[in-house]
């Protein structure tokens, strides 16, 4: 199709009507969750979305580039020239937020704990969403005692405390004291064993919202089998509401993994530097007055909690026209919405350029598109 | 425009000349994501005392705005201009209504004006009974005293033709069908005697035999109650039947206003034309002439060709829960479909018409009798000895909104069947063939790039038969395919429908509840009413001399879009009803 050429009316080499664009055909990263969602917001619920993705993406550099940022390693006690570090020194020059009582420096220990942080979140949600979403098709779509099982099974495994579970895989895996896989697999087991039900729950909800629909049916009646009909129709339309889940349980993965290793089942601190672990190492220095050590680990805890968890809420209020901020208009302006079918029906269809409104029948939806003029109108050329 | 600001200003309260309602340049727009949106554009209009105003349009033409306006029940995205004067029913003077806030436009919701919604089910609330909800109207208006309040409520239910009164106002909703629940909104809407119902499209959810009822009872309110009633209706029919007065929008204007004679014998607007000519009518046969000028007919006699379908004391039956009964939605029906016949099935909701089209689907199982589709027995059929058979079936839904995957392009859309049935293997490599098909329903060839949400109802509708006619079938299942459409659309759609019927040959049941509708394209006729065929025969026969009281009784509800006709129609209908009665 050649249709990106004709999209605009003009002359060659005239510019100056090049914003008379009839239509704009939306690249494709721009119908992304995320991106989408960032252009729809307004007001706070943008601040919130922007801040959110700034401390994230924050983390997630500080994550990659670890090597680079952190000057030493985050098992290291001993300066190049091998002279220790000093233990609980206060932040100088060569330790800039201090050590800890170990010998580590709290700078590097907290940089490298980003990285530990972003892996756990990636295991924990990849093994989780895979599981979850299958689950949720199959029980949601047949239905019957494979449903009823199901549920009930979602149902008893989310009554159980996932941090006890973490503990008892800790112990399962790695017999308590734990390498940086023992320990990320850990929470991220026990994240996923929780996690598996509120994935499977969202998406059944929405696939048995949607078997019943028309093009549901209409697939079924032109003779699709149920493998097209599960993969094509009902799995792309019932993960609307896996961003929101997604980004929750992210930052509940982070606060497993720190709370293992606050209790003293996460990760060694020689084999990866572990934000809940230090936490657990600076409980007495609190007291002594030495700060350092328990403020930046905490800190960097919540600050990406926080971040991930402003990600899911404002991603949770765009998803919903009915919490959805919008500008508001201030007077009445506006072009008035198009609802004839036929182009020569319409009472002005001598106008050049008619933009077309159309809304979407589904309010839960509710996507409003600018749209090309009719072809009759001999606007587009389409061969 | 600053004229009127601050005529506005200065005088909130203004003479209406005896009118109740008087609307003036008023204008609304809302704030959408992809920027504002006027609904209404500078409309004037009055609503005189006493009097019935019919407001027709299609759907998207701000009838339901402007009456939502009139009690200012917008939503915050919204912004009006323009002044909307509102008297109570024995004062002249009009207050703003649009510069009204909070306690002051309590009073006037209900007081002044109230509110009549298109599904009863959605209005009231399952959980408290019908009588505290009637209560409630009073208690937000100052009444107090158990026994006066019930007493009240007894009252406005008796007269709205609630049966028992007295202790049905202890029922819960579910306890009532969906026309009496219509009913008890009226009711609440009557309760406090406002000046003014607002009725946005009350009978659009209900069948046509309670629809008549219904609109006996908007009536009563004039008459007796001594009300104005807005009626928001996209039904000529319902119009020609009850307004005294009728106003027609478009695109957010008023086209025409005047009283109901002169808008149907003499309309001036060549809008309301248009849309006068598009109501189907009974008695009127479709006829479509082709781009050269000549009649399209069709060449082959169905009487002549083979059965495609044939039931034999077919039976559908629902399980029923726990403790209950299973339910029959089709009790033993007999019929067969020709090919390239049109067979129009006509019922009204829960007669079991649509249980009877996906059961020859394949949708529905069959529990009892015999259903030969395309020769393969339905009952207890495997779906893989029926999957070569579908190749051969076309569905066409109702809802043009869910029919197409909202993810999917229109292309991928209309190529699935291809695609299933293996004539191609991706959507690319169907696009010439997918082009030919949106050409053949009169599409431009460039829409398949685009989303479903991206094409109105009516072109949805064009899609959706592009699909069905995929594969060239040789019957063709259609429910309800224009209910969900507005009458210009429909004709339009109605009269693409015969063309490609013609063309193509395909057999067709056409299920429906809109009698005119059927008549205009059916070879036969079969009347559904509670899983029983009552009527089966020609068109004609059963249009023009209908046998079965059932029959009788749907024909003489339907409401005929002519109001001097609709008025001898309507003594019909008590005729019948009265022999029915006794």
């Amino acid at each position: 199709m050649s249709e990106s050429n004709e999209t605009t009316v003009g002359v060659p080499g005239d510019t100056r009507l090049e914003h008379l664009q009839i239509s704009k055909p939306e690249a494709r990263w721009r119908k992304l969750p995320i991106v989408r969602d960032l252009r729809i917001a307004v007001g706070w619920q943008k601040a919130m979305l922007v801040v959110g993705l700034v401390i994230t993406a924050f983390f997630v550099l500080v994550a990659i580039f670890a090597p680079l940022i952190a000057p030493y390693g985050y098992a290291q006690i001993k300066s190049a020239d091998g002279v220790a570090f000093p233990t609980q020194a206060p932040p100088s020059r060569e330790h800039i937020w201090g050590t800890t009582v170990g010998g580590f420096d709290v700078f590097s220990r907290t940089v490298w704990g980003a990285r530990t942080a972003v892996i756990a979140i990636v295991v924990a949600v990849l093994l989780s969403i895979f599981a979850g979403v299958f689950l949720g098709l199959v029980s949601g779509y047949f239905g019957g005692w494979v449903d009823r099982v199901l549920v009930v099974v979602a149902d008893a495994v989310y009554s159980f405390p996932s941090l006890l579970l973490a503990i008892l895989m800790a112990i399962m895996i790695s017999g308590g004291q734990s390498s940086l896989w023992g320990g990320i697999l850990a929470s991220g087991i026990s994240i996923t064993v929780v996690y598996i039900p509120q994935y499977f729950r969202t998406i059944r909800a929405e696939v048995i919202r949607i078997k019943d629909s028309a093009y549901v049916e209409s697939a079924k009646v032109v003779g699709a089998s149920t493998w097209r009909i599960m993969t094509k129709h009902l799995l792309k339309n019932s993960t609307r509401t896996l961003p929101v889940i997604l980004t929750l349980n992210s930052s509940e993965a982070i606060l497993t993994l720190a709370g293992l290793g606050f209790l003293g089942f996460g990760i060694e601190p020689t084999a990866a530097a572990e934000w809940g672990y230090d936490l657990n190492r600076s409980v007495a220095d609190v007291t002594a007055g030495i700060w350092w050590t328990a403020v930046f680990p905490g800190l960097a805890i919540v600050l990406i909690v926080l971040g991930i968890t402003l990600i899911g809420e404002s991603l949770n209020d765009l998803a919903d026209p009915r919490l959805r901020a919008r500008k508001s208009a201030g007077e009445v302006v506006g072009s008035i919405e198009d609802t004839s079918v036929d182009p020569t029906e319409r009472p002005n269809s001598d106008e050049p350029v008619v933009e077309e409104f159309m809304t979407s029948q589904d309010p839960q939806i509710a996507v409003v598109s600018r749209d090309v003029p009719d072809e009759s109108r001999g606007v587009i050329n389409d061969d | 425009m600053t004229e009127q600001r601050t005529a506005q200003a200065t005088a909130s309260q203004e003479r209406l000349d005896g009118n109740l309602v008087d609307v003036r340049d008023l204008s609304v727009s809302f704030m959408t994501d992809a920027g504002p949106i006027k609904a209404i554009d500078g409309i004037d209009f009055v609503i005189p005392k006493r009097t019935v105003v019919g407001v027709v349009g299609e759907s998207g033409s701000g009838k339901s705005v402007t009456a939502r306006s009139i009690i200012k029940l917008l939503p915050e995205t919204a912004t009006t201009a323009g002044a909307i004067y509102l008297t109570a029913r024995d004062d002249g003077d009009g207050v703003d209504v649009l510069t009204m806030s909070g306690e002051q436009l309590r009073k006037v919701r209900g007081g002044r004006a109230a509110m009549v919604f298109q599904e009863p089910n959605a209005v009231l609330n399952p959980v408290f009974t019908i009588g505290w909800q009637i209560e409630e109207g009073l208690r937000a208006h100052g009444m107090t005293g158990k026994k006066q309040l019930r007493a009240k409520s007894v009252e406005i239910l008796e007269k709205v033709g609630i049966p028992d009164a007295a202790t049905r106002v202890d029922y819960y909703p579910h306890q009532f069908s969906g026309g009496q629940k219509q009913r008890i909104v009226i009711a609440m809407a009557l309760v406090l005697n406002p000046g003014l119902i607002l009725a946005d499209e009350p009978t659009t959810a209900l069948d046509v035999t309670v629809q008549a009822e219904i609109l006996d009872l908007l009536r009563l309110a004039r008459d007796e109650f001594g009300a104005s009633v807005l009626i928001i209706t996209h039904n000529m029919g319902v119009v020609a039947d009850i307004a005294d007065q009728v106003v027609v929008m478009y695109r957010g204007h008023v086209v025409e206003q005047g009283n109901v004679e002169q808008i149907f014998y003499h309309p001036t607007a060549d809008y309301t034309k248009r849309l006068l000519a598009a109501v189907p009518r009974i008695g009127e046969k479709l006829v479509v002439h082709a781009a050269d000028g000549h009649i399209v007919e069709r060449g082959v006699d169905w009487r002549a060709e083979p059965v495609v379908v044939r039931a034999k004391d077919l039976t559908i039956t629902y399980p029923g829960r726990l403790m209950q009964p299973d339910f029959k939605a089709v009790d033993g029906v007999d019929f067969e479909i020709h090919g390239s016949e049109v067979l129009g099935l006509v019922g009204e909701s829960g007669s079991g018409k649509s249980t009877t089209g996906r059961a020859i689907a394949g949708l529905q199982k069959v529990s009892g009798g015999s259903l030969e589709v395309l020769g393969v027995q339905m009952n207890g059929v495997r779906e893989r000895a029926f999957k070569s058979k579908r190749a051969e079936i076309g569905f066409v839904f109702q809802d043009p909104g869910s029919s197409f995957d909202p993810l999917m392009t229109i292309l991928e859309n209309v190529a699935e069947p291809l695609i299933v049935h293996g004539v191609y293997r991706t959507p690319t490599a169907a696009q010439k063939e997918v082009g030919r098909l949106l050409e053949m329903v009169q599409l431009p060839k460039a829409y398949m790039n685009r989303f479903p949400h991206e094409l109105s109802g009516g072109q949805r509708q064009r899609a959706s038969l592009a699909r069905a006619l995929a594969l060239k079938p040789k019957l063709l299942i259609a429910d309800e395919p224009t209910s969900a459409l507005d009458v210009s659309v429909q004709a339009k759609v109605l009269e693409l429908f015969k063309t490609l019927q013609v063309e193509i040959g395909f057999a067709c049941l056409f299920i429906t509840h809109d009698l005119a509708v059927v008549d205009m394209l059916a070879d036969r006729i079969m009347v559904m009413h509670k899983g029983h065929i009552v009527e089966h025969g020609d068109a004609n026969t059963i249009m023009r001399h209908p046998k079965d009281p059932y029959t009788r009784k749907l024909l003489a509800s339907l409401p005929v879009p002519d109001p001097r006709e609709q008025r001898a129609h309507r003594e019909e209908l008590r005729r019948i009803l009265k022999q029915e009665a006794g």
